[in-house]
């Protein structure tokens, strides 16, 4: 059946407003599906509803938002075959490797959900002052993420770019891949069905250069993670732009994803509350 | 479109009794509920962009009734909503300032003190406000005590009890009473039409209040849910307008509550120009009751100015 996927917009799965779409093709050039071409509008409803889904989210405790990163893996694993049969087409690779890179990608879901409840112990800190006070550093989410997610990587990528972001409270408007968009397409059906509230995930297919400048821009995103853009000219134009109003930007590099991901994208999208406690009182 | 029944001969006559009164009210049309809705949800699809948008949010901004009305409202909060009235985007000069300051009658000189030499009116509910369960004499007091504490408005409920059950001339008696105690003031009359169940109660209260000489028929006191709807503004504004066909004269029209969206408020205008006329595109002659719906307006406003999208922390909490 020769399907049109649809975007994944604050729990719901619309079509873009746009009304446009565009062929996906699989890596040898055989037509694969349609998916939505999201517009900037498409993004705009995107950071809205990421921003009402971000008290919510960052207002549950820590171990209650691991165990729903725990179910998104979960029912993952439900999906494998799907998964894996997407990634093959889309990323040209054999039925071996593709089920070696969904289960990688299961795999991160699992470790960033441990990462849950022991973030605010590793980048927290008890902090020694001068005076009769306890003061304490504690790390909090930034507020809205928007992610241009790697276009080379489209499962593994794409989930070690958002796992990180969510894990701490924050919510996230991501632009997938956009010669393969399907695996983002098919982890937007799945996290629909894993508890994680509508919004707090938003799935677009589409162009992360004609997106991306209306949400680095975008005076309502509290950070940008700039991995899809690969011309270093535009990445410099879209970090110029996140700067009116100070967000967080993390620069497009190389990365290996099968590598151990590290702290480093955890710890982008945090901000440390440091609170001063009178001894005694 | 509505016409007056033909049994009456001018509409002077048909205040002249109660007996007359209901029977010109019960021999109004009916309102086709399904045509009204349509007709709404149709208006509702235009397409306002660019220039006539920009024109569209300034409007929306000047027929701003901007509005606090809860019990735990403070002269504080008053002063602060009044320094918003006065400059609503302290980013952008060119902004317009809103037409009316709408508070409870107690805090009507506190906002009457902030506006001074601003041009913008000050509006007070009165007549026992929301439900107006009260006796005539006490509304009648409440109504000129907002004017002597210097309301330029005065927003009244009707009695919907009496409304209900059909005592029509208690409900004109209580507007022509109320009228009268606001002297200059201009007189708005809040239906609230999430009570009044029917479309034809809509239409026969909106002719009720005109007849009874109120300034403006206003939808809702924003206390009951379903507050302003667009086919219930529909179906006031072809009352107003088919009431200036037969009288000549202009009468304003507020909906209230529930309209917190620019998208919304530029459907609203678009009713307004398609059913009474570009004469009512005038903060004179139709008001937005409403308090969230400046920021997205303003929000809207410089969208449009910079190019891109603005976030709600660059705008003050109201």
């Amino acid at each position: 059946m020769r399907k049109t996927y649809k975007l994944y917009i604050g729990g719901a799965f619309p079509r873009s407003e746009s009304g446009r779409s565009y062929v996906v093709n699989d890596a040898k050039g055989k037509f694969l599906a349609n998916a939505s071409q999201a517009s900037r509008k498409d993004a705009r409803d995107a950071v809205v509803a990421a921003r009402k889904a971000f008290g919510g989210w960052s207002g549950k405790t820590a171990y209650n938002r691991g165990q729903v990163l725990y179910r998104i893996a979960e029912v993952m694993e439900g999906r494998h075959d799907q998964f894996s049969a997407e990634v093959a087409a889309s990323e040209g690779l054999s039925a071996a490797k593709a089920r070696a890179i969904v289960d990688a990608s299961i795999d991160r879901w699992v470790w960033y959900a441990g990462w849950a409840d022991k973030l605010a112990q590793v980048v927290g800190s008890s902090n020694p002052v001068a005076g009769p006070y306890f003061d304490f550093s504690l790390p909090e989410a930034t507020g809205v993420i928007a992610v241009l997610a790697p276009q080379d990587s489209s499962l593994l990528g794409l989930t070690s770019v958002i796992a990180p972001a969510i894990v701490s409270g924050n919510t996230v408007v991501a632009v997938s891949s956009f010669e393969r968009p399907l695996p983002a397409v098919t982890l937007g059906e799945v996290m629909a069905t894993s508890d994680l509230p509508g919004g707090v995930v938003n799935l677009l297919t589409g162009s992360a250069s004609e997106i991306g400048p209306w949400l680095a821009s975008h005076l309502d995103v509290n950070a940008i993670d700039l991995c899809g853009i690969e011309d270093p000219d535009e990445a410099r134009d879209l970090e110029a732009a996140a700067a009116e109003n100070l967000k967080r930007v993390r620069r497009p590099a190389e990365e290996d994803w099968s590598a151990s991901p590290g702290l480093s994208r955890l710890t982008q999208y945090l901000e440390l509350k440091t609170v001063w406690h009178p001894i005694g009182v | 479109m509505t016409t007056i029944d033909s049994g009456v001969d001018t509409l002077a006559d048909v205040t002249s009794s109660e007996d007359r009164l209901r029977r010109f009210l019960l021999g109004l049309p009916g309102v086709d509920q399904v045509g009204a809705e349509a007709r709404a949800a149709t208006l509702g699809t235009r397409s306002i962009k660019t220039t006539a948008k920009a024109y569209a949010l300034d409007l929306a901004i000047r027929m701003i009734d901007l509005t606090t009305l809860e019990g735990q409202d403070t002269p504080g909060k008053v002063r602060a909503l009044c320094a918003k009235a006065r400059r609503p985007d302290p980013a952008d000069p060119s902004t317009p300032q809103v037409a009316a300051v709408c508070v409870y009658p107690d805090l009507v000189a506190t906002a009457k003190h902030e506006l001074r030499g601003s041009g913008i009116n000050v509006a007070s509910v009165a007549t026992a406000f929301p439900s107006g369960r009260s006796s005539l004499a006490i509304k009648v007091q409440d109504t000129k005590d907002a004017v002597a504490a210097g309301a330029d408005e005065v927003d009244m409920v009707i009695d919907r009890g009496a409304f209900l059950s059909g005592r029509y001339g208690m409900v004109f008696d209580e507007i022509v009473a109320i009228r009268e105690a606001a002297g200059d003031a201009h007189l708005k009359v809040i239906l609230e039409t999430g009570e009044l169940v029917t479309y034809d109660n809509v239409r026969r209260a909106s002719w009720l209040a005109m007849l009874a000489g109120a300034d403006f028929i206003k939808t809702s006191t924003g206390k009951v849910s379903p507050a302003a709807t667009l086919p219930v503004t529909l179906v006031m504004l072809e009352a107003v307008r088919d009431y200036h066909e037969a009288t000549g004269l202009h009468i304003g029209v507020k909906p209230a509550g529930g309209i917190r969206t620019a998208k919304d408020a530029i459907k609203y205008l678009v009713t307004v120009n398609e059913t009474a006329g570009p004469d009512w595109l005038d903060p004179e002659l139709f008001r937005f009751g409403a308090s969230s719906l400046l920021n997205d307006l303003l929000m809207q406003r410089t969208k449009l100015a910079t190019g891109h999208y603005p976030g709600p922390d660059y705008f003050t909490l109201d």
